[in-house]
């Protein structure tokens, strides 16, 4: 198995690299998704690029944008005596006010790693005297297996499974950016993963109410190439609107049975987006006909007041105001091994992808 | 004899003498161990090169290998990387209480194998057990002593600007054997971990090329990591390029799958090579030749520029820092 061998193709990247070279507009695009933030940097992909052309990171990693408090939340949680907190590894890590849930867990709390909602309804059915609760951090690409893991463990009756739901849905977030007015950009490369869930259709009030091309990208070379290609055609003619560059996973409808499904266990409400601050219809709130499920109901979690780390720009990274390397504290008091903001900490976080991946000069 | 091991096989009486007579004595015939004393007594002559390290792998046996053999040949390759000629080793059994005695059995067979390979030979050791729940069924110490022939100088403050870069095979394999193996990934059967001995492989290197400056086994924090540490002592710069680093086709996929980059995956059976450039075709012919080398490539170069960094050049002909790794991807993998 060679994954998506022809879209990390050299020479076929490096032609359409050429193309991207010969147009003649310039332009500020964000890349929304961190996977294309860690993807753009991995390869190099800007170093390809005319000067012109200047890519920014945008607010598209589910670990860096969980606001302070529900960090905060996710440990006290974890603290509740008998409690085991599942969540994916990347949120052990980010430091909250008062501590990260991998000092919890040092401290005594069961906090177990897992690389699904599979895992975590396995871990409730061997330990039924034990309530087992998934941290559910993601967005629209995790939202569908949160929803799955409910539905199943209420068909299945297991009744020491919940959920804390932090997931949140991105294009509520990219209108409060845009209508903030805070960033200036002619043109969105739209996430991957998210838009196999909700297709391309969420993103068209993009190019109607703000005149701002879109264009929704794979994660390879060739894939982010292109994409950055049909940007600068779009903006050439003058003729903003949502195409699609990643037609082997991405269709204008997305995956109706996983809509359904989000739609069955999930309702919208206002989330708090790190760096964004409230935006409403955005986060993902488990309906009442699941409450058996829902952790914000079944336990009462009580945290400090929420304070963000001194100095820490996350917030202005997350929103495309600065580049991580304009923090002070990028790569000095703030590094992967010592985190201060959550940025440095995910994957799809681009202060961790800038330092683990920049180039030779630090950019 | 029982089948579990209980608390007294620990206790230096009777039951410790059977473990001992029925677990290991029969599998290490050796002159120095056969004596049985406190320590075995060697010759030694000119320089030596001594190592330690501890095993706490889990799960204990993966696809490939097992604690055992792991134990044998990272402390092998450790004194074959140091340009020496592995020939003791001491191994130390921090065994938990209940542990199937027939598993042990298994495990030390594949010791003894391993050392029958290198040619080494186990010559003292020591058994403990702890209680249930205090150790994880079995945890290994080791040390091994070796001797440096002459005219040999390796480290790794030696490498010099200008010097090829050879890497002696596919990186990642033993690390995602042990994450395939933990996380039950299915599709990942052709996935075995290279747990080898290097030691004939250094000794064929060192034959063509005895300016060799520097060779070092990738194991944790895997070749990023190694380069990284190399390019530090030896206050040098690197040119990598990632096209030319062989990964297998299914440990790419894996890696791509958990996110993981196959040059932070931790080998047991690689090494590294830092040879003066007029030698590396040489090196790299022997090692073809050799079974452990077979896939071996030039990866990059040594450079005086950006002293201590590494550069990765991308198939995309772009350039990036590759740094050390930070954090730990996967705990407990040697």
């Amino acid at each position: 198995m060679q994954p998506a061998a022809e879209f990390r193709d050299s020479d076929l990247a490096l032609a359409i690299a050429e193309r991207i070279r010969r147009r003649v507009v310039t332009a500020r695009l964000m890349e929304f998704c961190g996977s294309h933030t860690a993807a753009i940097l991995k390869y190099g992909i800007r170093q390809l690029l005319p000067q012109g052309v200047e890519m920014l990171s945008g607010p598209g990693c589910p670990v860096c944008v969980t606001d302070q408090a529900d960090i905060d939340r996710a440990v006290a949680l974890a603290q509740i005596p008998g409690i085991i907190l599942c969540t994916f590894g990347d949120m052990l890590k980010v430091p909250g006010t008062y501590s990260t849930l991998q000092e919890a867990r040092a401290e005594g709390a069961d906090v177990r790693t897992v690389y699904s909602t599979l895992d975590a309804l396995e871990i409730a059915v061997s330990n039924p005297e034990r309530p087992v609760v998934f941290l559910g951090v993601g967005f629209e690409t995790t939202a569908p297996t949160i929803a799955t893991s409910i539905v199943q463990a209420k068909s299945e009756g297991i009744k020491n499974y919940s959920v804390f739901s932090l997931a949140k849905m991105c294009p509520p977030v990219m209108e409060a950016l845009l209508a903030g007015g805070e960033i200036r950009i002619d043109g969105i490369i739209c996430p991957g993963h998210v838009s196999a869930v909700i297709g391309s259709k969420p993103y068209e009030f993009i190019p109607r109410d703000y005149g701002i091309a879109c264009v929704v990208a794979g994660f390879e070379p060739v894939d982010i190439l292109q994409a950055v290609d049909m940007l600068l055609g779009q903006l050439e003619i003058e003729k903003p609107q949502v195409e699609i560059a990643y037609g082997r996973s991405v269709s204008h409808e997305g995956n109706i049975r996983a809509q359904e499904l989000l739609a069955e266990v999930f309702e919208m409400r206002p989330a708090r987006w790190r760096g964004v601050g409230e935006v409403s219809n955005s986060g993902y709130a488990i309906r009442a006909d699941y409450a058996g499920f829902d952790a914000e109901k079944r336990f009462e979690i009580k945290s400090g007041p929420a304070r963000e780390p001194a100095g820490c720009r996350c917030g202005d990274v997350l929103r495309g105001v600065i580049t991580p390397v304009s923090c002070p504290l990028f790569g000095k008091a703030c590094v992967p091994e010592r985190p201060v903001g959550p940025c440095m900490v995910s994957g799809e976080g681009a202060c961790a992808s800038y330092y683990s991946f920049g180039g030779v000069d630090g950019k | 004899m029982e089948n579990k091991i209980l608390m007294a096989h620990g206790s230096g009486g009777k039951l410790t003498h059977e473990l001992i007579n029925r677990c290991f004595a029969g599998r290490f015939k050796n002159q120095w161990l056969a004596r049985l004393d406190d320590a075995a007594v060697i010759d030694s002559c000119g320089r030596m090169a001594f190592t330690t390290d501890s095993y706490v792998v889990t799960p204990l046996i993966f696809p490939g290998g097992d604690i055992g053999k792991l134990a044998v040949c990272g402390t092998v390759n450790d004194l074959a990387v140091s340009g020496a000629v592995p020939q003791f080793l001491s191994l130390a059994f921090i065994i938990e209480e209940g542990f199937p005695v027939a598993d042990l059995e298994k495990i030390v067979d594949s010791v003894a194998m391993a050392a029958g390979e290198a040619g080494v030979h186990v010559v003292t050791g020591d058994t403990k057990v702890v209680q249930r729940g205090k150790a994880d069924g079995l945890f290994i110490n080791t040390a091994g002593i070796g001797h440096i022939l002459d005219g040999i100088d390796v480290s790794g403050a030696n490498v010099k600007p200008g010097d090829a870069v050879i890497l002696s095979g596919t990186v990642g394999d033993h690390g995602m054997a042990i994450m395939a193996q933990r996380e039950g990934l299915r599709f990942s059967g052709d996935i075995f971990s290279d747990c080898a001995p290097l030691n004939e492989l250094t000794a064929d290197i060192l034959k063509v090329c005895s300016e060799t400056r520097c060779m070092r086994d990738p194991t944790r924090g895997g070749v990023a990591t190694t380069l990284n540490e190399i390019a530090g002592q030896s206050k040098v710069g690197m040119l990598i390029d990632d096209g030319a680093v062989p990964v297998r086709p299914s440990v790419r996929a894996t890696c791509e799958l958990l996110g993981l980059d196959p040059l932070y995956i931790a080998n047991e059976g690689k090494l590294l090579a830092f040879v003066p450039a007029e030698k590396a075709d040489a090196v790299l012919e022997t090692m073809h030749r050799h079974r452990y080398g077979g896939d071996a490539a030039i990866i990059g170069r040594v450079t005086d520029e950006h002293p201590g960094r590494v550069v990765l050049r991308t198939r995309l002909g772009t350039s990036r820092i590759l740094v050390m790794l930070s954090g730990d991807i996967l705990p407990r993998i040697c």
